[in-house]
């Protein structure tokens, strides 16, 4: 029974473990159709992501806002707020954080001004979809993903208009931020370690927060079951703005550390992101409602974006194979579960 | 009996992790007969009809039907090879008529138009014991019509074996009677009706043949004629059944004052219940009666702080409007509810489940949920109210229902106790469990502790109550003395036929 039990635990990551190489074999063929070789493909990928000093430094700093977007998802995934809409929470954190940049008097507290101003953007970003969930029932799935292309067009809007830099000629982007207002980044590489660092404290914090306080119990009760919560009186809403306005909050944050840390300035929102915010939905998924495994699932998606890149500079083909590969990954994974879960009950 | 089998299952095993469900099962239905599968909660009732519905395959045995061994894969097999299901909860679309809800799945009535669809239907049940307004709205409908519904949509699928599961749990007791005369009619031309309960009357009045489950076994089989109630319990239990012994007098004093109590109820339903008054003595126990959805959730919700109410409730004096839970809970109130997926998590750990009321006030450390606490508070309640479970870390799904009810009571039981707010409280829920609890209600009103007890099982309501109250359309009757109301009074009160 034991070894049974055992093997019963294991199952679940086996089924994980299928679905992924299930993608990256669909993924394999749109490479073959660019008359590509896939295993050799992938094989350069791997060189040139983990096993490489300079790749490795790509993928941390790829994985630096999936890890604080991620955390923040894993947490309102629990509760049941299915927040998509990080990407647009993110471009109006790197917003809030550049217009501290950009209009406040540079001082010692400029930094942490930036990182506050972007997560109360990225909040409040998230607040009409929270206050529609709570008063009016309307589902976030749509709310969120819509006001993600608001705030893209904010942006545009920004850098072509009031905020334009007045020393860029014909591009459209803001002035680059003072010196001071740069984060540190490790030697020779893009990853700006400050915000690294608190992703990986948030994430531990975040996991804490779920299982250790009162708070967090609450959270769990709501997502698994908002019937016993109502039942025992949490105030729901209370939870649910909770949740909304936090990981609208650290994507903020995350978009404060990419301006801050790698472009110093606003600019093009598909320059600040990669895409950021819906790749965090997967690293969230792969979680499995423990912010703390984002701290593995974030570093790996973060490869794939890296590898992406390889592919586009070293192999020639289009950047955006990597939403492709995002793509497959989430569907593989949410069909796997689901089969999976027929599978258990038919079948225990 | 001379007939011949109509279905068979032999040797039926079905193993969950940690448990055997079904352990070599046989059952034979034939053509024309009632056969009542009797049993505790987790005896494997649930799980044997399942196989035989197609919603889980044996890991052992076989089926034959006519003779011939089948395979059920899926509820639609099933349905093709004649059995058929009628749930224990309708499942109706509300907002659609009897009519439309009768063509969902059945073949070839694409394009038709309603006047069509309600003359075809109404001549494919002509011959049918089942009085049906095809025109009607479900969401019109008493829980008794709607079964009438499913039995209804089961027939025209030409189903020849039905299965019944706790049908009666929802109806009062003239509906029950009607139920069981189209059960009668129906097993008169020819359909075999598997009849699955654990109330020994009806399975008494209804049955040709019983088999009784436990533990996954098949315990016994028994001729109508050859069994009798104690033997049933026996086999049922596996030892003789202690009665409840009876509850004290109430204690002087007032616990609860409720006077013209009115509750709104779901969707903008305005005064789901209407005036209700009445009041208790500290270790009193109040019964109250009704057919399922004639006030009584909005009365229990309304008195443990879950809705807004108009009118006045007084706990220990103190008016309790705009009270959360948590405070109630704090000032002495319990409140078992009215289903188990509401009191409990399935998801979350039996400690989880446990610390509900609590994780805020004494399970907690400062700022930090106290997991050591939360383990042993658990352990302790677990070992109290004998519930079995692996451990305080298991996941609640695991439980038997029996067991998951033994964690809410135990639950709502651990607090400063003064009121206690208990529907349903043995519904659907083993023998033994149900001792207990009945156990425990008397115990604690013998220490002062009121109960509103919500019940529709009339054997609980008689045996634990003071006084009982009828709800009939949102309105209380009564409460009267329980000597001074009988069954049958009670049955005219609970469908309004009673004036008096």
């Amino acid at each position: 029974m034991s070894v049974r039990t055992g093997l019963r635990r294991l199952a679940p990551a086996g089924v994980y473990a299928a679905a992924i190489a299930v993608a990256f074999a669909l993924v394999g063929g749109v490479l073959a159709a660019f008359g590509a070789n896939p295993i050799e493909c992938y094989g350069e990928m791997l060189e040139a992501t983990l096993l490489d000093a300079q790749g490795r430094s790509e993928v941390l700093r790829r994985a630096i806002p999936l890890l604080l977007i991620g955390g923040g998802l894993t947490v309102a995934f629990r509760a049941g707020f299915l927040n998509i809409g990080a990407e647009g929470q993110l471009l109006l954190g790197a917003v809030g954080g550049s217009a501290a940049a950009l209009f406040l008097p540079v001082g010692p507290a400029s930094l942490p001004a930036m990182f506050a101003a972007g997560a109360i953007a990225g909040a409040l970003w998230a607040l009409p979809a929270v206050w529609l969930r709570t008063r009016l029932g309307v589902h976030e799935i749509l709310t969120t993903l819509m006001l993600t292309f608001v705030a893209e067009y904010l942006v545009v809007y920004l850098i072509n208009g009031p905020w334009r830099g007045e020393h860029v000629r014909g591009f459209s982007y803001t002035d680059e931020f003072s010196e001071a207002l740069q984060l540190p980044v490790l030697s020779g590489t893009l990853v700006h370690w400050p915000t690294l660092a608190l992703g990986a404290v948030l994430a531990a914090a975040l996991q804490v927060l779920l299982f250790y306080t009162p708070a967090g119990y609450e959270v769990r009760l709501v997502g698994e079951s908002p019937r016993v919560a109502l039942y025992a009186g949490i105030p729901m809403e209370r939870v649910v703005v909770l949740v909304g306005l936090l990981s609208g909050g650290v994507a903020g944050l995350a978009g404060v550390g990419e301006v801050a840390g790698i472009h110093h300035r606003l600019l093009e929102p598909a320059q600040v992101s990669l895409g950021y915010g819906f790749t965090a939905i997967i690293v969230a998924w792969l979680a499995r409602g423990r912010p703390a495994s984002v701290l593995v699932t974030a570093p790996m998606m973060g490869a794939i974006l890296a590898g992406g890149d390889h592919l586009k500079i070293g192999l020639n083909m289009p950047f955006r194979i990597v939403d492709v590969f995002s793509g497959t990954l989430l569907f593989c994974l949410i069909t796997a579960e689901a089969l999976w879960a027929r599978w258990e009950r038919r079948r225990p | 009996m001379s007939t011949p089998a109509l279905l068979e299952l032999k040797g039926i095993t079905k193993r969950f992790p940690g448990v055997v469900a079904n352990d070599g099962v046989d059952l034979t239905l034939r053509a024309g007969e009632v056969h009542a599968l009797l049993g505790e909660n987790g005896a494997g009732k649930t799980t044997l009809m399942s196989i035989l519905y197609g919603l889980q395959s044996p890991d052992a045995g076989e089926i034959r039907l006519d003779g011939r061994p089948v395979r059920i894969r899926s509820p639609a097999a099933a349905l093709r090879l004649g059995l058929a299901l009628v749930p224990q909860h309708p499942l109706l679309v509300e907002r659609h008529s009897v009519a439309e809800n009768l063509t969902l799945g059945q073949p070839g009535s694409f394009l038709l138009t309603r006047r069509a669809l309600v003359e075809q239907l109404r001549s494919r049940l002509a011959g049918q014991p089942l009085q049906l307004d095809l025109g009607a709205r479900v969401e019109d409908l008493s829980a008794g019509e709607k079964q009438q519904v499913e039995i209804a949509r089961a027939l025209l699928r030409g189903a020849r074996v039905l299965i019944l599961d706790e049908p009666t749990s929802v109806l009062a007791p003239p509906e029950v009677d009607q139920l069981f005369q189209h059960l009668a009619a129906i097993k008169a031309r020819g359909v075999a009706i598997v009849f699955i309960s654990h109330k020994l009357d009806e399975v008494l009045a209804l049955s040709d043949r019983i088999t009784v489950l436990r533990g996954g076994k098949k315990v016994g089989e028994r001729e109508r004629r050859e069994a009798t109630r104690e033997e049933l319990v026996r086999l049922m239990v596996g030892r003789d059944m202690v009665p409840p012994t009876a509850v004290a007098p109430p204690q002087p004093g007032l616990r609860l004052e409720v006077s013209d109590l009115e509750v709104d109820g779901e969707n903008g339903r305005r005064r789901v219940l209407r005036g209700a008054s009445f009041s208790l003595a500290p270790g009193e126990v109040l019964g109250i009666a009704g057919v399922a959805g004639s006030g009584q959730r909005e009365l229990a919700e309304a008195l443990a702080g879950l809705r807004p109410f108009r009118g006045r409730v007084l706990l220990d004096g103190e008016p309790i409007a705009g009270r959360s839970p948590a405070q109630l809970f704090a000032r002495g109130l319990g409140h078992i509810p009215e289903e188990r997926a509401t009191g409990a998590a399935p998801a979350l750990s039996v400690a989880e489940n446990l610390a509900l009321r609590r994780y805020r006030t004494t399970l907690r450390r400062g700022p930090w949920l106290d997991p050591r606490r939360m383990a042993q508070s658990a352990a302790l309640l677990i070992d109290a109210f004998h519930i079995v479970a692996p451990g305080p870390g298991t996941p609640l799904r695991l439980l038997s229902g029996g067991n998951v009810q033994r964690a809410i009571v135990a639950r709502e039981l651990s607090g400063p106790l003064g009121l206690l707010v208990a529907v349903h409280p043995t519904y659907g829920v083993d023998v033994g469990a149900t001792e207990q609890i009945h156990r425990l209600l008397v115990e604690r009103a013998a220490e002062g502790v009121s109960v509103v007890l919500v019940t529709e099982n009339l054997d609980e309501l008689y045996a634990l109550s003071h006084r009982v109250a009828v709800l009939f359309e949102g309105q209380l009757r009564g409460p009267w003395p329980v000597a001074e109301v009988g069954v049958e009074r009670l049955g005219r009160l609970m469908t309004g036929k009673d004036a008096s």
